[in-house]
């Protein structure tokens, strides 16, 4: 298709999108399916023929280059009701004709999303628009804008630096020194949406509900709370500009044709096992050694030097589960009855809303042996309340969750949240 | 190509993804191409290999893990063994009951157990329920039980499957819906096609909710047949449908769909071509693998 647009000059492109928008906004039509064909005929009989498919009214042709002369292409829309019966017309007189744009609708919905985008480029987190999905840039003003309207709560860390050289950003949201703290990460494998979506919103909760909860009031008055939106951008971007389904880091793997790495698999605790790859085109290689990648190392060597990570929670989609450790064995956690009761009183809270029903238990039993996975190893390190969290839905739409159950996903995951936060913040250790 | 194959390879059920799709070039109709011809001979040899790798020593019997331990008796219905199985029955509900109107989703596992066969394979008894997409949140959870036996073979071979639901026939038959999508598309001059349903952004338009549902029971067929106790597939998109002409008073559609498998993480394409008509239900005639590189950029559109 982007072959036809090349030789389809962007100022036709340009007009077609205002007179089918026109005709779309006062005609309510939908291109759905529609072609748009060029046809070039060889003779006057071909132009002829031509003239007598253009009066045939119930074909509903929408000539853009009316047949004139043999020596000049014939451009005409082809609603797709008609479009069996005008090719067949074509191949049995033998007049050649290419496909300019295969489904005009497409082309529109592309174009109406490119207006929409530089339309209403959001000058504060006010005007964001929570209610679909962002890009890399998009999401870095939103940091931006979300530092400088709260800048008594919220800071932007940079924790490290991705394979291809992007900055890895934590928002920190902090009301005073020294504090113990509190990790959530989104994002790391880039094909899961849902979670950098459901964080903006989160982020903007947290600045919007301190002072006025309580309950977090009291939480950030004690803990610091770490929000890294995009762990794995390299990924994402990736995903806008490839390949949607792309999970793993974009670092290249020596000897290999296949790239990336699984960041939830470049983990020390339980390395190499038979819960992840050793293959370099697995979604599942571990990489060439424990924290090989950026991405992950940047994580690892900020939770160490801070020291008082108290509740580490990753966010993963899609399957509806809330698991805690470990994945590498079947050994339970020290913790195990806490963390248990903590993830029932938090799905339970989750369901509350908006009855979304979560299952909840450790890596290994309850979706599959993963080894050296985060968690496993920020729990070795000591932070007890370490969780992942597999968001919305169960398979139905799966990565390609639609935009419009970004908020409710956000909100119940968001109670989920508070609930851990708030064990975290009345049990000390 | 062959990248896709060593990611397939991978997988503790290596040498039945080979087998499989030996199989499914075997039943394609079509010439094989060049890349198929090469992987079929790379699964030959490979086959072969493994083959003797086994035959001269005597291997004593592996230990078994505590996974192993944990799926014979009774079973945490929360946990992966039961779900895979359920899951498992679902795909093979949506293939006798799943239409442009109607595909079923697990809603939860109430009781499942699993106990070893003579014949050499686990048989899973699920008590479960399943709702149904086309009816939103609103429709009614389906009760149903199952059994399900993994066969235990040296090639993988599909999971068989006896299933009861309660009140089946009852739940609202979608006759009309059917019954004018059905007239609407069976015209000769009805050409559909479409990409990437849903979008990168979960959108997909009313017009393409049936067929996306088509796609999804006639990958039901695919997932029911691919399945084994180590898998757990969903179809995660209908990459796209192309209307081909009506045969014998049924659609046909070819599809190509991504299949998204929970324990391995890995993207798996199938093109396939299936009929249906309101009286036939979904028929699947033709499968293909297609590999899918993990490091080749997308052509342009």
């Amino acid at each position: 298709m982007t072959l036809a647009r090349k030789f389809y000059s962007s100022k036709m492109k340009g007009l077609l999108v205002l007179t089918v928008l026109f005709v779309a906004v006062f005609g309510k039509k939908t291109f759905e399916g529609d072609q748009l064909l060029q046809i070039t005929a060889k003779d006057e009989a071909q132009i002829s023929l031509l003239k007598e498919l253009s009066e045939q009214e119930h074909l509903g042709l929408d000539f853009w280059r009316e047949p004139v002369h043999e020596s000049l292409p014939v451009d005409v829309r082809v609603p797709f009701h008609s479009l069996q019966a005008v090719r067949a017309f074509l191949g049995y007189n033998q007049i050649q004709y290419n496909v300019m744009i295969m489904d005009v609708q497409d082309l529109l919905d592309d174009e109406e999303r490119e207006m929409v985008k530089y339309r209403s480029f959001p000058r504060s987190t006010d005007d964001f628009v929570y209610t679909t999905y962002h890009d890399l840039n998009s999401i870095n003003s939103f940091m931006d804008m979300l530092v400088a309207e709260n800048s008594n709560l919220v800071s932007k860390i940079e924790i490290g630096k991705s394979y291809e050289g992007r900055s890895l950003d934590v928002l920190k949201f902090s009301t005073g020194a020294n504090r113990p703290g509190i990790w959530i990460d989104n994002g790391i494998h880039s094909r899961e949406w849902i979670t950098p979506a459901s964080a903006i919103w989160s982020a903007k909760k947290i600045v919007t509900d301190y002072g006025r909860d309580p309950v977090l009031t009291d939480i950030l008055n004690n803990y610091d709370i770490f929000l890294e939106i995009i762990a794995n951008p390299d990924g994402f971007a990736y995903t806008h500009s490839n390949d949607r389904m792309w999970r793993k880091t974009r670092k290249p793997n020596p000897g290999s044709s296949c790239v990336g790495v699984d960041p939830n698999r470049n983990w020390e605790v339980g390395f190499g096992g038979s819960g992840a790859s050793s293959n370099p085109c697995s979604q599942t290689y571990h990489g060439p050694s424990v924290h090989s990648e950026p991405e992950v190392k940047a994580i690892v060597d900020f939770v160490k030097s801070h020291g008082k990570l108290k509740a580490f929670l990753s966010i993963h989609s899609y399957s509806q589960m809330l698991l805690y450790p470990y994945g590498y064995t079947s050994t339970p956690a020290k913790d195990q009855a806490e963390l248990h009761e903590l993830a029932r009183k938090a799905v339970s809270e989750l369901q509350s809303l908006h009855n979304t029903a979560y299952t909840y238990g450790s890596v290994i039993t309850t979706i599959y042996q993963a080894d050296g996975i985060t968690i496993d190893w920020t729990y070795e390190q000591g932070i007890k309340y370490s969780y992942t969290f597999e968001l919305r839905d169960t398979g139905r739409y799966g990565f390609l969750l639609p935009a419009n159950q970004i908020v409710p996903t956000a909100e119940e995951t968001w109670l989920a949240l508070m609930a851990i936060m708030e064990h975290t913040r009345n049990n000390p250790y | 190509m062959l990248c896709a194959h060593w990611s397939r390879l991978r997988r503790v059920s290596s040498r039945s993804c080979c087998a499989t799709a030996l199989r499914s070039t075997h039943s394609s109709t079509r010439l094989s191409s060049s890349p198929e011809r090469i992987m079929k001979t790379f699964c030959s040899v490979w086959l072969l290999l493994s083959v003797v790798e086994l035959s001269p020593a005597q291997e004593p019997p592996l230990p078994e893990t505590a996974e192993d331990m944990a799926s014979t008796g009774d079973l945490e219905p929360t946990h992966y063994p039961a779900r895979r199985a359920a899951q498992v029955a679902l795909h093979y509900l949506n293939t006798r009951h799943g239409s442009p109107f109607r595909v079923f989703g697990l809603q939860q596992v109430h009781k499942a157990s699993a106990e070893d066969v003579e014949a050499g394979g686990r048989k899973y008894k699920l008590d479960f329920s399943v709702t149904d997409w086309a009816s939103g949140s609103a429709g009614p959870a389906l009760r149903c039980s199952a059994d399900v036996l993994f066969p235990r073979t040296e090639r993988h071979s599909a999971p068989d499957v006896k299933l009861r639901c309660e009140a089946l026939q009852q739940i609202n038959r979608t006759v009309q819906e059917e019954e004018a999508f059905y007239q609407k598309h069976i015209p000769p001059d009805s050409a559909v096609s479409a990409r990437d349903i849903p979008d990168s952004y979960g959108n997909m338009s009313e017009e393409m909710q049936p067929f996306w549902r088509l796609a999804r029971v006639a990958a039901s067929f695919i997932m029911l047949r691919e399945s084994s106790e180590n898998t757990e597939f969903n179809m995660v998109q209908m990459a796209s449908v192309t209307q081909q002409e009506s045969s014998e008073e049924q659609l046909m559609l070819e599809f190509v769909v991504l299949l998204h498998d929970l324990p391995s993480q890995e993207i798996v394409q199938w093109k396939l071509l299936a009929s249906w008509s309101p009286d036939r239900g979904v028929r699947v005639l033709q499968t293909e693998w297609q590999p899918r590189c993990p490091h080749a950029t997308k052509p342009p559109n």
